[in-house]
């Protein structure tokens, strides 16, 4: 299970940086939702899989088979965070759409000196 | 009062919400947020009272025993931290009343500075590291509105390139901590001090070790990932560049402080060296910078690269010297750095430009300004008896006694670049042939000026009493080289 | 051009309330199960969202004249009031507490004040993604 989480990890993790890479600014928006994506899966691969019973105190049920509840919260954590960035980026990519009139990020290139 | 230590946090988060539910009342939007500043500064003062008398001090949130709940810690240097994080903004928010702008003002720019001030605070005192990033977000989504606020063309281009870049390194630091966890089991800090000696496979610890290292050296702008810095710190306004100078980049560089003195000692040849390293290129990188613009700002931008340069090369010492020079250096260097944004403000403001070109003979329309700005400047650089000096000695002291001597020669070196640096703002702005200044009123002119005087002044006092403040330095620095004495303090139950 | 979107108007008269209702039945779940104020605030909002996508934003504002930003405030100001009552108590911060009474018609219940804090996150969960909608929806 591991392997296969970890293949899906990568996997992720490339597209992320494919579409980070590209020039369109939604795209990279994306791309930055699918790193984050990856990360919260490496966090939960990474505390350990396993454990049969949610993390929650039930009657009939032995210490060890409990999921670890650890990585749960964080990455309940985690996700709201990203969750509020990625709404705050889309709004800002929109908001410049609007200033600059474009969303191509060459064109967003170049130093404060030249306007 | 076992929550003493929050309340630096608490205080400004009660202020902030308060503050967002009435955004178009500028008189009382200045007011409260002055008071909750000054509250924060009083209770952080308290608190480093406490602190310094007592030992260390912690608390575990919610009741839960302490390696499983959130441990929030106090030593006496996230005190310290704590206290010059209120003082710079509570100068921030005096200093933003004539400078910032009615239109900002009433559109939630004071919620955002008092919640970076949250968030900084919660970053210094926190004792886990997920409790970390979490804080470290919160300071992050600050500064996101403070950096478009006002959504100006640059600011715009320059906000998507800041928050890409954080976006990357929050990831990266979620990664780092899920490697931490697989190996560790556990993500309090003082838990992890325990437990990191006990692990016999280190390489796998080097290897999060550098990667924590590349998380906050995003953050602090180490070499060689400071690219972001003078771009995305040029775009706004010079009250939020101030806060951003003086606190942003020193909770990556408090983070390193840490995460490298309390538990990733267990490879000190490489991990150490590395810092060492990457810190003397981090100075040269900067002067590179602060001698290659002619634009003010760009200028002083660059010297915050150098400072961090030059604080971590301290903490990648390891020895008494090394780490109390560090410590002395990060807190003038906040306070400093804060002093010659204001100042170098009023100047941009005076001449209406920011380019040193476009700049002369202010010292004959202005002349306290200008001798104001030189004993900075020289404070920047380290001239003795101003705050600049006792710290880089330390530092230096610490570099000899270590192996990376050669190391303390090119901070001696870069020294005389920094004064060059600075200096060379005083001569072009202030000497040479006048240039007309854009006419100011002078109650404008003395709001600006009056808290930055006040701000200079401190930073001399620091300097010229050192003496005075070295018990706090040297306190925080045996906690930092004794791990012992944060772990009893936390997991103390 | 005009649409025709009778079909969806009726048929979100009558899914805004099951949502809506669905909503708090997540939010009250989340006092021994999965779910809470986090969940449920993002339910509300969908509810919401669904309201605006069928008729338009000038209509909802009129049936739910709210400043969000002002509802994200008080919630963050009760969610910290309640974690903060723990100070005057002199224990750690956001120590809950709770305990079992007997109510009319629910029978033996436990109350919790982390019920309240949920209370303060529903509401700045609301208040935050509804702000986020109305910025990008407004302009058009």
């Amino acid at each position: 299970m591991e392997i296969i989480m970890s293949v899906a990890i990568g996997f992720l993790f490339m597209a992320a940086v494919y579409l980070m890479l590209s020039k369109s600014l939604i795209r990279i928006i994306i791309g930055t939702g699918l790193l984050s994506h990856g990360a919260h899966l490496l966090l939960l691969t990474m505390g350990g899989l396993g454990g049969n019973s949610p993390p929650v105190v039930a009657e009939g049920v032995s210490v060890s088979d409990y999921a670890d509840p650890l990585p749960q919260a964080l990455i309940l954590t985690a996700i709201v965070i990203s969750f509020a960035v990625t709404s705050f980026f889309l709004v800002l990519a929109y908001r410049s759409y609007q200033e600059l009139g474009t969303d191509n990020m060459e064109l967003l290139r170049g130093t404060e000196d030249h306007e | 009062m076992s929550n003493l230590l929050l309340f630096p946090i608490i205080i400004p988060l009660l202020f902030a919400t308060i503050l967002m539910i009435f955004p178009k009342r500028l008189k009382l939007q200045r007011m409260i947020a002055a008071i909750g500043a000054g509250v924060t500064l009083l209770s952080a003062l308290v608190l480093l009272v406490k602190v310094n008398a007592d030992g260390v001090h912690a608390v575990t949130l919610g009741s839960w025993p302490a390696p499983f709940g959130i441990s929030m810690v106090s030593d006496p240097l996230s005190a310290l931290l704590v206290v010059t994080t209120s003082l710079i903004t509570l100068f921030v928010v005096f200093y933003s009343f004539p400078t910032i702008g009615v239109k900002r003002e009433q559109s939630y720019y004071y919620p955002a500075v008092i919640f970076l001030m949250v968030g900084v605070n919660g970053a210094f005192t926190t004792g886990d590291i997920f409790n970390l990033f979490v804080f470290v977000e919160v300071l992050l989504m600050a500064s996101y509105t403070l950096i478009v606020h006002g959504g100006e063309r640059p600011q715009l281009r320059e906000s998507i390139k800041y928050l890409l870049v954080n976006i990357i390194s929050s990831a990266l630091f979620v990664a780092a901590v899920a490697f931490l966890y697989s190996v560790t089991g556990t993500l309090n800090m003082a838990d992890l001090a325990v437990k990191i000696p006990q692990i016999e496979e280190t390489g796998i610890l080097t290897v999060i070790a550098v990667m924590f290292l590349v998380v906050f050296g995003f953050k602090a702008a180490i070499f060689p990932l400071y690219f972001w810095l003078p771009g995305s710190y040029y775009a706004p306004p010079i009250p939020i560049l101030a806060l951003f100078g003086a606190l942003l980049t020193k909770v990556g560089v408090y983070a390193i402080m840490r995460t490298y003195t309390l538990f990733f000692t267990m490879n000190i040849g490489f991990t150490h060296e590395l810092l060492g390293i990457v810190a003397i290129l981090t100075i040269l990188a900067g002067c590179v910078g602060a001698l290659a613009y002619f634009d003010v700002k760009k200028i002083i931008i660059y010297n915050i690269i150098i400072a961090v340069g030059v604080i971590l090369f301290g903490v990648a010492q390891l020895n008494q010297p090394g780490v109390e020079g560090s410590i002395f250096y990060l807190l003038h260097d906040m306070l400093i750095k804060a002093a010659l944004f204001f100042l170098v403000g009023i100047v941009a403001v005076l001449f209406g430009t920011t380019d040193l070109r476009k700049m002369g003979g202010l010292i004959k329309t202005y002349p306290v300004l200008g001798w104001i700005y030189l004993v900075t400047a020289f404070g920047l650089a380290g001239i003795p008896p101003l705050s600049g000096f006792p710290g880089k000695l330390l530092i230096v002291q610490g570099g000899f006694e270590g192996p990376q001597f050669w190391g303390s020669i090119v901070i001696l070196a870069t020294s005389l670049i920094v004064l060059l640096s600075a200096v060379r703002i005083f001569i072009y702005a202030f000497w040479g042939e006048p240039v007309e200044t854009v006419p100011l009123k002078k109650s404008v002119f003395n709001q600006m000026f009056i808290p930055t005087v006040i701000l200079v002044a401190i930073t001399v006092v620091f300097g010229v009493g050192a003496e005075l403040f070295m018990p706090f330095i040297s306190g925080a620095g045996e906690v930092l080289l004794n791990p012992s004495i944060y772990i009893d303090a936390v997991l103390k139950e | 051009m005009r649409t025709n979107d009778v079909m969806l108007q009726t048929a979100t008269k009558v899914v805004t309330f099951i949502i809506l209702m669905f909503a708090v039945h997540i939010f009250f779940a989340g006092h021994y199960t999965p779910g809470g104020g986090f969940v449920g605030g993002l339910l509300t909002t969908s509810a919401i969202v669904l309201l605006m996508l069928a008729f338009d934003i000038e209509t909802v504002k009129k049936i739910l004249p709210i400043n969000y930003v002002t509802m994200t405030a008080v919630g963050l100001l009760l969610a910290l009031a309640t974690a903060a009552a723990s100070i005057i108590f002199d224990v750690p911060f956001f120590t809950h507490a709770y305990d079992y009474f007997d109510l009319p018609l629910f029978g033996k219940t436990s109350l919790h004040s982390a019920l309240l804090f949920d209370v303060g996150v529903y509401l700045v969960v609301v208040g935050v993604t509804m702000t986020i909608i109305q910025t990008i929806g407004e302009d058009e």
